[in-house]
């Protein structure tokens, strides 16, 4: 197992040529050069609202845990149930120190009985794995489990958008499903059948495709693994389709609509889960790092917890950010934009407790102004149903 | 691509004289709206202020940033391109025509002589 502890310089993902010839402007993001717009990011955003847009998550990793003690190893890392997880389905959730802070926030795929693939982020990939390797020597004596770095031999991208099942189940050739299907009676499998958060397998002309109904935009949406080599190819395919490229400028303004936690703004390795909202993604039953910390913020709560802000205009409030209560400080923003989905500024902040029920007037210093806002509950954009 | 008839600042605003007046036009260049991404706000001073040479006038922001926006020269101003408040992706399409900030009259117009041409500054970002 081998993985990139701290590389001189960025490094890029097999699709970067393809940015850099379509006129992408690059910019460095944990670790990486990636691509943050090609034409623009409110056109991008309203593409992925409104149709389908593809963005380059090559940078995310790719670890292959597998043997008779991964499942095992992940229900003490994580703080969702792997052995619990079906084959054939997917689980977001943490992975946490022993107080309870997040290390990563993840989503995990259950490939077979012993075999998961995991998503870390991509500037915490290194620090996950040597997490992992660490855990298992303390817990399993360093036996069972086997931890494979697939980050640069593979690529990853992501589709996403109400005409994304459209494009994928047109590309996709012998699609297989990992688990049961949703209902198609006398129809093909096909990758619109897949029920979210559940993957199957395919090919887009003869190159082999790993599906996942998974993403991170708040639309219906699909993250495809591929062999590196044909990353550029299946791009050009889903392109040609009709999906708009996207860069990362666009993908925050969707996630923060979706009010959907970016590690190092939502989460760090001094926030919980609980403090960050999330307490749904927290297993009840205890027996994962952390656990105890949890368990005790869930029933007691926390001095401060996420909100929403919003308030009207366009000069948005930016993380770090003071949040004020009668001119005393409260909070700190954690992220922050002008919405071009709600046309008005949306913010997460974290703040004492006592303000952060919803509909609570406060102010944000936006560089010396104190501007009002109002908190309110996640997510700021839902998609109709 | 920077247009031969104005100055620039380091800070990537443009200022060009108007034939006939001793006022000037002020903007920001395709660097820098490119730069930004798509603009949504720009704060700018109100008429009858006074502006100070490569002192701070306003503020851009862009959906992911928010920058300062610097006077290329002194004097007060005369008019705010009021388009820019409904349409501040005017900024982004036409940063060198319709895009254009603030009216302003001069009260030193030597200060043109110590900003960059359109050479210069070609040569500038060339190596940003």
């Amino acid at each position: 197992m081998t993985t990139d502890l701290s590389p001189a310089e960025n490094l890029r993902t097999t699709l970067y040529d393809t940015h850099v010839a379509a006129g992408a402007r690059m910019v460095p993001f944990g670790g990486w050069d990636m691509p943050v717009q090609y034409q623009g990011t409110i056109a991008e955003v309203e593409a992925v609202r409104q149709a389908a847009g593809i963005f380059d998550v090559s940078h995310m990793g790719r670890l292959n845990i597998s043997g008779p003690n991964a499942a095992g190893l992940l229900d003490i890392l994580l703080t969702g149930s792997a052995s619990d997880l079906r084959v054939g389905r997917a689980r977001y959730c943490f992975i946490c120190n022993e107080r309870g802070g997040v290390i990563d926030d993840t989503i995990f795929y259950r490939l077979s009985d012993d075999e998961f693939l995991l998503i870390p982020n991509a500037g915490n990939r290194a620090v996950v794995v040597l997490w992992f390797d660490r855990q298992l020597a303390q817990h399993y004596d360093g036996r069972g489990v086997q931890i494979t770095d697939r980050t640069m031999a593979t690529g990853l991208i992501a589709v996403q958008g109400p005409q994304a099942a459209g494009i994928v189940d047109g590309l996709l050739e012998d699609f297989s499903p990992g688990a049961r299907l949703a209902r198609n009676p006398g129809r093909e499998p096909q990758p619109s059948l897949l029920r979210p958060y559940t993957w199957g397998r395919g090919h887009i002309d003869g190159r082999r495709i790993f599906i996942g109904r998974t993403g991170y935009t708040g639309e219906d949406g699909f993250e495809l693994a591929v062999q590196s080599s044909d990353a550029a190819f299946i791009w050009g395919r889903l392109t040609q389709a009709g999906a708009t490229p996207c860069g990362l400028g666009a993908r925050d303004v969707l996630r923060l609509e979706a009010g959907l936690p970016l590690h190092g703004h939502e989460l760090a390795d001094t926030i919980t889960p609980i403090e960050a909202g999330l307490s749904r993604f927290v297993r009840r039953d205890g027996g994962f790092n952390g656990a105890d910390v949890l368990d005790h913020q869930r029933v007691y709560g926390t001095p401060r917890q996420l909100v929403g802000l919003t308030m009207p205009g366009r000069s948005a409030p930016r993380a770090g950010y003071d949040v004020l209560a009668d001119g005393a400080v409260v909070g700190t923003v954690s992220s922050g934009s002008y919405s071009p989905t709600l046309e008005r500024c949306i913010a997460m902040a974290f703040v004492d407790a006592a303000y952060s029920e919803p509909g609570t007037a406060l102010q944000v210093d936006i560089r010396g102004r104190a501007a009002d806002v109002t908190t309110t509950e996640l997510p700021f954009y839902r998609r109709a149903a | 691509m920077n247009p031969d008839d104005r100055k620039y600042t380091r800070e990537h605003e443009w200022v060009v004289s108007e034939a006939g007046a001793d006022t000037v036009l002020v903007g920001i260049t395709h660097y820098a709206q490119d730069q930004l991404g798509d603009v949504v706000y720009v704060e700018l001073p109100a008429v009858g202020d006074a502006v100070g040479y490569l002192a701070k006038m306003g503020e851009i922001e862009s959906v992911k940033a928010v920058s300062d926006l610097f006077s290329p020269v002194s004097g007060r101003v005369t008019e705010v391109n009021g388009r820019l408040a409904q349409e501040p992706e005017l900024v982004n399409n036409d940063p060198f025509g319709d895009g254009w900030m603030l009216r302003v009259s001069m009260s030193n117009p030597a200060e043109l002589d110590s900003l960059l041409d359109a050479a210069s500054y070609e040569e500038y970002i060339g190596q940003l």
